[in-house]
């Protein structure tokens, strides 16, 4: 194992080529171009091809013929690119195949800017094209992950036959720490499927159009069962403090490394709070809510206008539906658009109130002499969780 | 009495039914294509990549192995596939609407770039799948369904010589155009097809072949008239012929077999596209 100090790019980049990733494509975007960059300079090395596309409707269009083919490849960009990648994105998971497509995100909508954000969230973890399709998504929160997470989405999808995502933002993307590099790979396994010239076997077809309406039928069924069986394998969360927690944050990416920083501070203040990390977005880590059914409140955090808290809240209603009424959960948002960051303090604050509403409502209910059924949202009022500054 | 055999289906083509129009040249293009592979035996070793129009299940009758590109998108994932599979042979059969309205991008900067591809470009001067309109080859007053009166230059500019633009490109090495219009030049289409793919043998860069193609249905006309429309009018606008051929490429083979009219074959009255609506 070799230890170095990286930027979060670069780390995605090295982790991939010793993931066994031998073709890259990708088209000029900040905050990734380190990435585009690094690839250019050390696939070649490596015995691979680094090609730069004429645009990211032609570079997703270069990895599904290259991963048609049979071999590992990714693309990177950042969140404009990634929208003209949909159409590719749609095909790939259509066809079955793998291939790895890093977002290092940035503010929207439209060109926005360069500021960190996590706006595309929903975009990511919801299909993002047309039709009824989900892309593996994995979220890192440190350079360390970026290189985990890579390896990991090489394999998954492979195993899978479908897209993975790495969901990064600006900041872990240029931000430099020290990081743990993954042995080099092969390849992974030889794929009988590729498209490679059908000599010496049966022709392989590539196809993302079935020739019958049953045979559409058949594939999206196919698809939905590939998908309930990576949702039972594939969840990964990173659940901090939650073992006797009351109220719990939850958050991915950066912000959970300034959530983090919350949880230890209110901790020192003898507040019963933990941090859930989801790691996969999608598939959306329900089972580690369900781990922990006494926490009364959550607070999500994001750096958008509050996209994982429809899962929180999707999560959290399941649960409750599924067992006594009257345990829902409070839930509340920290977050904003374009270019907000959070802060330790504000993410406590935030809890500290949450608290202090959870409070107040039992004590009314116990005021009235009446156990109030709450519904997912809770009984307190309604949402007052945006930043006002 | 023992039969002899004066004609036989190639084997690159599967057993299975063309379905396109009666009078389509799409057929003749696929046996063209398969004619071509069988002789220089690389069947083994080709990856066709298909793409959105007509000819979008292609892999019905091409016994290859097949990718089926995004409308538009043939070339980009033709240079993903050839850059993975360097020894191989790859080449992209296309419609001018996939390849110079919705592709245009990709098809030129793959021309550009050199790709070792083999483009098997079918221009029937009109969006055949998706029911007639207009496509950037439609001819000046060609009326179609998106412009009734005729391709008005005023309003949309004149028709694009695709194989003219790209044989500007320093990295394209092999640009001719033929008509599948006549016995004569469908010989002439054959020689050519199957030179596009000597290119990409002998390592040259990017090859292709446009041919002038009939679409009956769309141009409403019985197929005999659809193909003398095509030698009257597509030939007069898109001269044919070699516009550019590497100098140090073999030598064109005689070519054997042809068979002119291949669009027949099982499913010459089994129509599913009518020309319309199916993409
Ligand atoms: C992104 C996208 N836009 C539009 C279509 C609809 N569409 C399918 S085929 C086609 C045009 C095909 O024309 P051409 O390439 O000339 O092929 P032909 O049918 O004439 O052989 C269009 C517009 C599509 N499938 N995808
Ligand atoms: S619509 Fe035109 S191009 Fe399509 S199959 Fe019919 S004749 Fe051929
Ligand atoms: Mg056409």
């Amino acid at each position: 194992m070799e230890r170095t100090f990286m930027k979060g790019n670069e780390a995605i980049g090295e982790a991939a080529i010793r993931a066994g990733c031998r073709l890259y494509f990708g088209y000029p975007i900040t905050p990734q171009n380190e990435l585009l960059e690094y690839m250019a300079a050390h696939l070649p090395e490596a015995g691979g091809v680094f090609l730069q596309s004429e645009s990211e409707l032609a570079g997703i269009s270069m990895l599904y013929g290259a991963v048609a083919a049979g071999k590992r490849a990714m693309i990177s960009s950042s969140s404009p690119g990634i929208s003209l990648m949909q159409e590719g994105l749609s095909f790939l998971a259509s066809a079955e195949l793998p291939g790895v497509i890093v977002n290092i995100t940035r503010g929207g909508p439209g060109l926005g800017r360069i500021t960190p954000a996590q706006s595309d969230y929903l975009q990511a973890t919801k299909g993002g094209g047309h039709g009824d399709y989900n892309l593996i998504v994995l979220a890192p929160s440190s350079v360390q992950e970026m290189a985990d997470l890579t390896t990991l989405a090489f394999e998954l999808a492979d195993k899978y036959r479908n897209p993975a995502m790495l969901l990064g933002d600006g900041i872990i993307g240029q931000m430099m720490e020290t990081v743990t590099l993954p042995p080099a790979m092969d390849q992974g396994e030889s794929k009988p499927w590729a498209a490679t010239g059908c000599e010496g076997r049966e022709r392989n077809l590539i196809l993302s159009a079935p020739y019958t309406d049953q045979e559409l039928m058949e594939l999206n069924m196919r698809l939905q069962a590939k998908y309930a069986r990576i949702k039972a394998a594939e969840q990964r969360a990173e659940c901090e403090q939650m073992e006797d927690a009351e109220y719990g944050i939850v958050a991915f990416g950066i912000s959970a490394r300034l959530a983090l920083a919350a949880v230890d501070d209110l901790r020192a203040d003898g507040v019963k709070v933990g941090l859930i990390r989801p790691i996969t977005l999608w598939p959306f880590p329900e089972n580690a809510f369900r781990a922990y059914p006494k926490v009364r409140g959550y607070l999500v955090v994001e750096m958008n206008e509050g996209q994982m808290v429809q899962d929180v809240r999707l999560t959290v209603s399941d649960m409750v539906n599924g067992r006594v009424p009257g345990a829902a959960p409070t839930i509340r948002f920290l977050g904003h658009g374009g270019g907000y960051v959070p802060t330790a303090t504000e993410i406590r604050e935030r809890v500290m109130e949450l608290a202090r509403l959870l409070r107040e409502a039992v004590g009314a209910s116990e005021a009235v002499g009446a156990v109030r059924t709450a519904s997912a949202s809770g009984s307190v009022p309604a949402e007052g969780g945006r930043r006002t500054a | 009495m023992t039969d002899k055999v004066v004609f036989r289906k190639p084997q690159c083509l599967t057993d299975k039914a063309f379905l396109y129009c009666p009078g389509c040249s799409h057929g003749i293009a696929h046996r063209l294509v398969a004619e071509a592979i069988d002789e220089l035996g690389i069947r083994g070793r080709t990856v066709c990549v298909s793409s959105i129009g007509c000819s979008v299940r292609c892999w019905r009758n091409f016994d290859l192995d097949v990718v089926q590109g995004a409308h538009g998108r043939g070339l980009a994932v033709a240079t993903g596939l050839k850059r993975a599979l360097p020894d191989k042979v790859v080449f992209t059969y296309q419609g001018d609407g996939d390849l110079a309205a919705i592709g245009m991008a990709e098809t030129v900067h793959a021309a550009a770039r050199g790709e070792a591809i083999t483009v098997i470009f079918v221009n029937n001067a009109v969006f055949g799948a998706t029911g007639g309109q207009m496509a950037p080859t439609t001819l000046v007053g060609q009326k179609t369904t998106t412009y009734p009166k005729g391709r008005d230059p005023g309003h949309v500019g004149m028709p694009i010589k695709v194989s003219e633009m790209l044989a500007q490109l320093p990295a394209t090495a092999y640009i001719a155009r033929e008509a599948l219009s006549s016995p004569k030049h469908v010989l002439a289409a054959k020689k050519a097809v199957r030179r596009a793919f000597e290119v990409q043998l002998a390592g040259g860069g990017f090859a292709m072949v446009e041919l002038l193609a009939a679409c009956p249905i769309n141009l409403k006309l019985p197929p005999v008239d659809a193909l003398k429309w095509v030698e009257e009018n597509m030939v007069r606008y898109y001269p044919l012929g070699e516009l550019k051929s590497p100098p140090a490429a073999p030598p064109a083979r005689a070519a054997g077999g042809t068979g002119v009219g291949a669009t027949g074959g099982e499913g010459a009255g089994g129509r599913t596209c009518a020309g319309g609506g199916c993409q």
